[in-house]
């Protein structure tokens, strides 16, 4: 028996048709003489590409679309039969795989080759390892755009000087070549503005996970409250409208005294546990893990994966008065690119702020950017909060990491202790 | 005792006790040595040590545990699918082994070194430690002037943790003699590829390892000694294939592992173990602003290894052909640490151009506790039966 259609709210639907359209501008390319890039979510530059008329193309949102059409582990396998490692990361090789299967994009026509990879090296060494692989297929131009990384939990003004001189030197000049069109710091200017003004609101969107009910779930919810400014929208009116049109839908739900929307299209209300989250979720099962979270009354009112393509939460917002400036300091805090002790302080600040339960940690085989270091996080977040912690291990789009029993049990063990840390009782880990 | 009269068993000896020394007793006895003295720790795959020298510390070469050490603690805090290094590293760390280390630098390698850096900051709050990421941008207009300021912060940083100020002076000459470990360690290399029956991997490999643990200038001297007195052993020339190990840059196998693929046939002529030696390729200039000599060498005349972009895709790879050429091997062993993410994502592109080039290779995965060597042995012994038939 298939699964019934998931419910879906007027922005969802909205988003869609967005994600829709980008998908037909990219495989139209011969048709309309749109050059289109290839790029990362974390340090996405987005507003760039638009100053060049280039179509912004994400294989990470790729690979994501064919985890949740069950067609990653196929694609996964097709590339480790061609030499690539069981051991690296499931994204590369979905996207990788795909090509030698047609390389079909999820409107049913082929992927053309990228004009330009825009190398947005940000907050992950395998972007630089996946675009040089990509490289070899495609052969075409690859701008690198390399992010240092905080490691003393701040940027430096090295490290912005260096991003904008990339832009000014590399960037720009070679998305000029590439698309013909000579860069206007005005258009620039305006699209930063218009991601500024969806900024404003997706970040009210975020914080109402304090309001109890949270009329969001920031987590399984969030992947689709994020999509537009993390993809190939920010900075147009479509995001601007959308996010408008998010804001009322959590106003609605707030004034109605209601929780998100589940899948199954009932509202999420009758909320036991308040979780924060660190790390993406699994695509390959994505309605099944949500299910497990609200089946036993748990929301997530705040995560970190929400940040991994900008941390707006925490006051940053492009800036049409310094675009490049802005959007070099955009690039440097990204969530993956914050130290450890930064992240452990963000997630403890969360687990505070929105009065969480305690911290689950999704740990995915795949992203060392994330995982690496995550069971030192969470003891760390439990020893300051007093709130237990709880691991879980999954994938990104590899069906054969998700373990559906052994993530359930895990999940219920940690709801358990939660009921018992209400009752007084002592707080220990879930661990892995 | 050094000079002439020094065997290779002697030098060997010494080598192979600093090697196996995880209480790090030679730096502990360098540190009592003089009141005031600080030790810096630094991961794989590259820091400029001429800093830390410069500082008047002693550079530490930190390589994880190897497989003398049993990880208790260290595997709390890493899942199962992350490699072995930074658990043994942490290992290190919780069991005071490494108390007495003041600072430590986590240079940019991959994205789980990377955030080791951060999880030393939380454990040890008192220690200096810096992440130190290199460029990846190599015009020296753009990269070479960010890494000029790089290094002024890590200069900065050493001041403060010494509490002594750093003169280029003191840069110049310490630059000046790790320009003469780089020369001598090549002359090594040289001397190894075209007589590897004198100089034995499993011998070169501990010689490496021992000079990022103690004085330059003392491993200066014990390279040249080395050198003298391996020219002087009666080793057979035995009929061994030549071969370049590539992709072992970071974690390191166990030794076991270079002397079982020594013993299936096979004589290393090159490798990228412990490359920090060798980063560089060339002189740094001793003139001159010596933050800038240091970027415009590491700009222009660094080793291609996985931590680094290739801005040019045609020569993708390149760098590992041009070397087995030049060293005269006749095949490739691409040894990765397993769930290392730099070496297994270049493995498909370096592989593919050794054999666009002609060049044969295998490949298999390690980790630097790897007990099980018969493996190993089988598939490196195949492979040179396989050259000597085929090639």
């Amino acid at each position: 028996m298939s699964k019934p259609e998931a419910i879906k709210e007027p922005s969802m639907e909205m988003q869609k048709a967005m994600i829709a359209r980008n998908y037909d501008a990219i495989t139209s390319k011969q048709e309309t003489g749109r050059k289109v890039s290839s790029t990362f979510v974390p340090g996405n530059l987005n507003e760039l590409l638009m100053c060049f008329d280039i179509v912004n193309n994400l294989p990470e949102i790729n690979a994501i679309q064919a985890g949740m059409r069950k067609a990653s582990g196929g694609y996964i396998m097709e590339a480790e039969k061609s030499g690539h490692s069981e051991d690296v990361c499931t994204y590369v090789k979905a996207d990788i795989g795909q090509m030698s299967k047609g390389n079909i994009a999820p409107n049913g026509k082929p992927y053309p080759n990228p004009d330009v990879l825009m190398l947005s090296y940000t907050g992950c060494y395998t972007f630089m390892k996946w675009f040089e692989l990509l490289r070899e297929e495609y052969k075409c131009p690859t701008l690198m755009l390399h992010v240092p990384y905080e490691g003393d939990g701040h940027s430096t003004k090295n490290m912005r000087d260096y991003i904008v001189k990339q832009l000014k030197e590399v960037v720009i000049p070679g998305l000029e070549q590439v698309s013909g069109v000579k860069f206007d710091i005005d258009r620039l200017r305006q699209y930063l503005r218009n991601s500024a003004k969806a900024e404003d609101n997706l970040v009210w969107c975020l914080e109402q996970g304090k309001v109890k009910p949270s009329p969001i779930d920031a987590y399984f919810g969030g992947v689709y409250y994020i999509g537009p400014i993390f993809t190939a929208f920010r900075g147009t009116e479509d995001a601007v409208t959308y996010y408008e049109m998010l804001r009322k839908e959590v106003q609605g739900r707030i004034e109605n005294h209601q929780g998100p929307l589940t899948p199954e299209g009932t509202y999420f209300n009758d909320q036991k546990y308040r979780l924060i989250v660190e790390g993406p979720p699994n695509w390959t099962n994505f309605r099944e893990f949500w299910k497990m979270f609200y089946d036993e009354g748990a929301i997530v009112v705040a995560s970190s994966y929400t940040k991994v393509g900008g941390l707006y939460d925490q006051g940053f917002r492009h800036d049409p008065d310094n675009p490049l400036e802005s959007l070099a300091d955009y690039c440097l805090g990204c969530y993956t690119n914050l130290n450890l002790p930064t992240r452990v302080d963000l997630l403890a600040k969360y687990v505070e702020e929105y009065e969480a339960d305690g911290l689950l940690i999704n740990s995915i085989k795949s992203c060392n950017s994330f995982s690496a270091g995550q069971l030192m996080i969470m003891k760390e977040v439990e020893r300051r909060t007093g709130r237990p912690g709880a691991f879980i291990e999954t994938d990104l789009v590899d069906p054969r990491y998700f373990s559906a029993a052994n993530v359930k049990n895990r999940l219920e063990s940690y709801f358990q202790m939660i009921e018992q840390k209400r009752r007084g009782g002592g707080s220990k880990t879930v661990a892995a | 005792m050094s000079g002439k009269n020094r065997t290779v068993a002697d030098i060997m000896a010494v080598c192979q006790e600093m090697f196996e020394d995880l209480n790090f007793t030679y730096a502990r006895k360098w540190k009592d040595a003089k009141p005031g003295r600080k030790v810096v720790g630094f991961l794989p795959v590259y820091s400029p040590i001429e800093m830390i020298h410069a500082a008047g510390c002693l550079p530490l070469g930190i390589f994880g545990g190897g497989d003398q050490m049993e990880v208790i603690h260290g595997d709390a805090y890493y899942q199962s699918y992350i490699c072995r290094i930074p658990r043994s590293t942490i290992e290190l760390g919780v069991t005071n082994r490494l108390d007495f280390v003041d600072g430590m630098i986590f240079p940019f390698v991959c994205d789980v070194i990377r955030n080791l850096s951060g999880i030393w900051k939380l454990m040890f709050p008192n220690v200096w430690s810096k992440f130190f990421d290199t460029p990846q941008n190599y015009d020296k207009s753009i990269g070479g002037t960010y890494y000029v300021q790089e290094l002024k912060e890590l200069k900065e940083g050493l001041e403060a943790m010494t509490g002594r100020k750093i003169s280029d002076a003191d840069i110049q000459r310490s630059i000046g003699l790790y320009n003469e470990n780089r020369r001598l360690i090549r002359e090594v290399y040289a001397f190894r590829a075209k007589q590897p029956w004198l100089a034995p991997t499993s011998e070169v490999y501990v010689l490496m390892r021992a000079g990022l643990m103690m004085d330059v200038e003392e491993h200066n001297q014990m390279l040249k000694d080395y050198m003298a007195a391996a020219a002087k052993e009666d080793r057979p020339k035995r009929d061994n294939v030549r071969i370049s190990i590539y992709g072992s840059f970071c974690e390191q196998p166990p030794l076991n592992l270079i002397k079982s693929i020594e013993m299936a046939g096979c004589y290393v002529v090159d490798d990228d173990y412990s490359l920090n030696n060798r980063f560089l390729m060339v002189d740094v200039p001793t003139s001159g602003d010596p933050l800038e000599a240091l970027a415009t060498t590491y700009i222009e005349n660094s080793v291609e290894t996985s931590c680094k972009y290739v801005p040019d895709g045609k020569v993708k790879g390149q760098f590992h052909v041009d070397a087995v050429k030049a060293c005269g091997a006749e095949g490739v062993i691409y040894a990765t640490p397993s769930f290392c993410d730099p070496a297994l994502l270049d493995r498909p592109m370096v592989c593919n151009k050794l054999s666009e080039a002609g060049i044969p290779y295998i490949a298999f995965k390690y980790a630097e506790n790897s007990g099980q060597m018969q493996p190993i042995r089988e598939q490196a012994g195949t492979f040179a039966d396989s050259i000597k038939l085929w090639s």
